[in-house]
């Protein structure tokens, strides 16, 4: 943690917030013709929970993809951890420290939950194939390793009694959970969640979002999410980012962006009091 | 209590006259085995009784550091969990009084507790429980200090008074020197008189009551009990039921530590079927719900196997419940029938135990409330010795139980080792034990009434012994049982289970009592009800057009009557046969003021509301037009109207009425 930066500070509920770890600078991304995202600038700083909002195809997804190296955009740059990050695969974002979850949730539905989340640990594992296979020498151990990390964090999101299930037979709660669970065994330190409550009633949302704050809070992680409910994104984010048509229209603390006439007038609706 | 008494008390407890004296010689006898099981992480964790002893002596030594003196009240809230079960016998070897409370009830239900129970120390599982805790501190000025078992999301909490659990014992482990011999002496003074625990009723009726148990109550309960039903050291049980429920610390305290059994703990609430399976206990105790959604679990799967399955399951099914309770009481039976029950076994029975984790069941206890006799004896014909006990928490759980041999669906059995009964002249069932508790904390008055001065105890509940078994039959609560007009005894209650038992029928009401005949409301259950209309090709639009069916009438009338003759089977209450009965448009709701909140019913309220269609029941009429206020769950109001078809069931004659009522 970047304790020493100058403009770290304290959240009024005893978190601290370091230095800028991801800087997304004049970002243009566009596929052909369609412009998705236009010329956005800001920052995500260490320990703290960013959103971006904006109505359906505002680019927030996008923006999702930019952060997480999968798109690359085509003006602009993004800094991580103080250097230019070039263009990378995927398995080198996973090493850089980024997990993510998907919208729709991407997980093998055959395999069980335990399964599941020992593919976040995968980058991890150092012994080869043949030795996996047969199961002995450093493969035990480091397998009994992993294993144990994968446990704490099943005892983390309270989901025990899933651990045998096969995933297809979990309800959609459940299986964000699970998606949240995997992403977790990567030990991230940014984490991106991707409409983490999206078609969840709100007793599934209250849940997730005790669990995002509890990673936030127990971990140090980093947290960009996207998110559609409003009251959610204001209850959770140190800040946020609002976009609109691939622009930002606003960027702040939940009370700035509520009061922000723009965010009103594009995303929360005039008043019609 | 004199001298003489404890002398001799001491002696047939082998001078074990306290929960952490027999700590001490389960870690010096069993010192090896298991004490505690837990799954965590995925894996089993074990502790052995030496482990446990050093364990609740480093956090008694912990809590002594902290200043906790001789008589405080300690209030332990969590599922169930090894540490929290060592807070109780740590507090106990400190001179304190072990509190338990309902984890989930809600924080100002624990105020009136916390308050009342004086504690000045709170020992929590988890930060949910902090968090009610911390609501209601202001309130409560006794709390001094919070100690809490799982650290996650405790962090940022101020804890300027507040320890984690593992601290706490840290510190007793420090100052081991200094804190050993204080908690020696506390532990010392502990005799048979000493409070052991004090247990808050759940108060359906009024405020929490805290009864207080002494040493004695709980130490002779657990070794009558346990040898009873000849408990050893090699039991396994599952502690899943609430901590603050007398039953579990009997089972998983008292006779856990007079017999040096293990008490395993589960990974967390919803993995109990789980845990139950992996671990088998040989000793279960469940209420009937949870026996009842068993059953209907594996009924429904077994609707989903392949028809050789099921055929298979169907036909052993149909010889276990024929020789299945004679081979398990260990009567005769045909040689061709015991070939059958072992064949059963070997493909049917069970493989069934082993996936429900009843394999090792030796001994397994339902009460509470009663249980369905089918679904009792399905558990009893697959060789399952499930037996039911009355009791309650004045009284340290035992009141009646059922010896091995001597089990019916229909009597709680006979009364424990110790325990004497006696009928009220109104039918009250009172008792005397060496459980019967010492007082209600702070409340005499509650005491006075209770508990007269002899030491007979009323249970609140009616019933009678039948002279040629001596076993005892509950018939309801005391304050129900009433009289019909020719004086013969009306027990709403004991009817209206009966018609429950009846998959189709969700609630009933029966009246009669003042009357000349008895009359009831039925509610359906529209998840069996509208299952069956589905396979039956019946539509509906609305509960109220299904609950209004002339099919669904048919099926309901058909229930009624063999209630009715079930009834009659009993000469004293053959007089509450159902005469005329009506099937209600609406489900009785807790939202409607109709039900309590643990789903009883509230008979007054009732008959307010629909007065007009008790009228109707005993005028005679055929249908009956009502309007009826609903509450919706948003909490807006509506009405809903309805005739109601009103039908006659047919009732078995019986020699006369006879009043039994005054025996």
């Amino acid at each position: 943690m970047n304790d020493m930066s100058p403009d770290s500070y304290v959240t009024p509920d005893g978190r601290t917030i370091g230095g800028v770890v991801m800087e997304m600078k004049n970002i243009t991304l566009r596929f052909g013709g369609v412009v998705a995202i236009k010329d956005i600038s800001f920052d995500i700083r260490e320990g703290e929970i960013r959103a971006i909002i904006g109505p359906n195809g505002a680019g927030k997804s996008s923006m999702l993809n930019v952060i997480s190296g999968f798109y690359v955009p085509q003006e602009g740059e993004v800094w991580f951890r103080g250097s230019r990050r070039p263009q990378m695969k995927p398995f080198e974002v996973a090493a850089q420290g980024i997990a993510r979850t998907f919208q729709n949730i991407a997980l093998f539905d055959g395999m069980s939950v335990l399964d599941n989340i020992m593919t976040g640990r995968l980058t991890m594992m150092k012994t080869g194939l043949f030795a996996q296979s047969f199961w002995f020498g450093r493969a035990e151990k480091e397998e009994s390793y992993h294993r144990e990390q994968v446990e704490k964090i099943i005892d983390f999101l309270e989901i025990q009694n899933i651990r045998k299930t096969p995933v297809g037979r979990l309800p959609y709660g459940l299986k964000k959970r699970v998606e949240l669970a995997r992403a977790l065994a990567a030990e991230p330190k940014l984490l991106l969640l991707d409409e983490p409550m999206a078609g969840m009633n709100v007793e599934e949302k209250e849940d997730m979002s005790r669990f995002i704050l509890d990673v936030n809070d127990e971990f140090g992680t980093t947290i960009a999410l996207i998110e559609h409910d409003m009251g959610v994104v204001m209850d959770l984010s140190d800040r946020v980012v609002v976009m609109d048509y691939g622009k930002k229209i606003g960027d702040g603390t939940p009370d700035e962006v509520r009061n922000n006439q723009d965010v009103i007038d594009a995303y929360l609706g005039v008043s019609h009091d | 209590m004199g001298g003489d008494n404890l002398a001799q008390d001491q002696t047939a407890t082998g001078g074990l006259s306290s929960i952490p004296a027999l700590l001490t010689r389960n870690a010096k006898e069993f010192g090896g085995r298991p004490a505690y099981r837990e799954k965590e992480f995925g894996i089993w964790q074990s502790w052995t009784w030496a482990e446990t002893a050093e364990e609740i002596d480093a956090l008694a030594m912990g809590l002594l550091a902290l200043g906790i003196e001789r008589g405080d009240q300690v209030a332990i809230i969590g599922r169930n969990r090894p540490s929290l079960y060592w807070s109780m016998v740590a507090a106990q070897k400190c001179g304190a009084v072990p509190v338990p409370l309902y984890q989930d009830s809600v924080a100002e239900e624990m105020e009136y507790v916390l308050d009342h129970c004086s504690a000045r120390f709170v020992i929590c599982g988890d930060q949910e429980q902090v968090d009610k805790v911390i609501e209601v501190k202001s309130r409560v000025p006794k709390i001094e200090h919070v100690i809490y078992v799982d650290k996650r999301g405790m962090r940022k909490y101020d804890h300027t008074h507040m320890n984690w659990f593992g601290d706490v014992q840290a510190e007793g482990r420090a100052g081991h020197s200094r804190l050993e011999p204080i908690m020696a002496e506390r532990t010392a003074e502990l005799d048979y008189d000493s409070t052991c625990v004090m247990l808050y009723t759940s108060g359906t009726t009024g405020r929490p009551k805290g009864v207080v148990l002494s040493n004695r109550n709980v130490v002779e309960s657990a070794k009558n009990s346990a040898e009873f039903d000849n408990l050893g050291p090699g039991e396994d049980i599952l502690a899943y039921l609430p901590m603050a429920w007398v039953g579990d610390f009997i089972f998983s305290l008292g006779q856990a530590y007079w017999t040096g059994f293990c008490v395993n703990c589960p990974e967390s609430e919803d993995t109990m079927m789980t845990d139950l399976r992996e671990i088998g206990p040989t000793y279960f105790f469940a209420p009937p719900r949870v026996f009842e959604n068993l059953l209907t679990t594996v009924m429904i799967r077994m609707e989903d196997a392949t028809r050789m399955k099921k055929a298979l399951f169907d036909h052993f099914m149909k010889v276990a419940r024929r020789v299945g309770p004679a081979i398990l009481d260990g009567k005769e039976v045909s040689g061709g029938d015991k070939f059958r029950y072992w064949l059963g076994n070997l493909l049917v029975y069970g493989p069934l135990k082993n996936t429900l984790g009843f394999s090792r069941v030796r001994v397994g206890y339902t009460a509470g409330e009663a249980i369905g006799p089918e679904i009792f004896d399905f558990y009893r014909s697959l060789g399952i010795n499930l037996k039911q006990l009355y009791g309650q928490t004045e009284a340290t759980v035992f009141i009646t139980v059922q010896p091995d041999g001597e089990v019916r669906p229909d009597t709680v059995g006979v009364p424990a080792p110790g325990v004497e009964l006696k009928i009220g002249d109104n039918g009250e069932v009172y008792y005397r034990s060496p459980g019967t508790f010492v007082e209600y904390y702070n409340n005499p008055e509650s005491t006075a009434s209770t508990k007269d001065p002899e030491g007979w105890v009323a249970t609140g509940d009616a019933g009678f012994i039948e002279p040629d078994t001596g076993h005892l039959r509950i018939i309801d609560r005391a304050k129900d049982v009433g009289k019909m007009a020719d004086g013969s005894m009306f027990a709403p209650k004991y009817v209206e289970n009966k018609l429950k038992f009846y998959p189709n029928i969700l609630e009933a009401v029966v009246f009669g009592s003042g009357r000349d005949m008895c009359t009831a409301f039925i509610n359906i259950d529209l998840n069996a009800v509208g299952n069956w209309a589905e396979r039956n090709n019946i539509s509906y639009a609305s509960y109220q057009e299904l609950a209004g069916h002339p099919q669904v009438m048919d099926m309901i009338q058909s229930h009624v009557e063999e209630v009715n003759a079930s009834v009659a089977q009993d000469e004293m209450l053959s007089g509450c046969q159902i005469h005329r009965f009506l099937v209600l448009h609406k489900e009785l709701d807790a939202d409607d003021g109709e039900m309590t909140r643990t789903r009883k019913v509230r008979r007054n309220v009732i008959t307010d509301k629909f007065g007009e269609l008790v009228d109707a029941l005993y005028s005679g009429k055929s249908e009956q037009y009502t309007e009826t206020e609903v509450t919706y769950e948003d909490g807006r109001k509506g009405k809903i109207t309805a005739t109601l078809e009103i039908r006659d069931a047919k009732v078995v004659p019986t020699g006369g009425a006879q009043g039994i009522a005054a025996q």
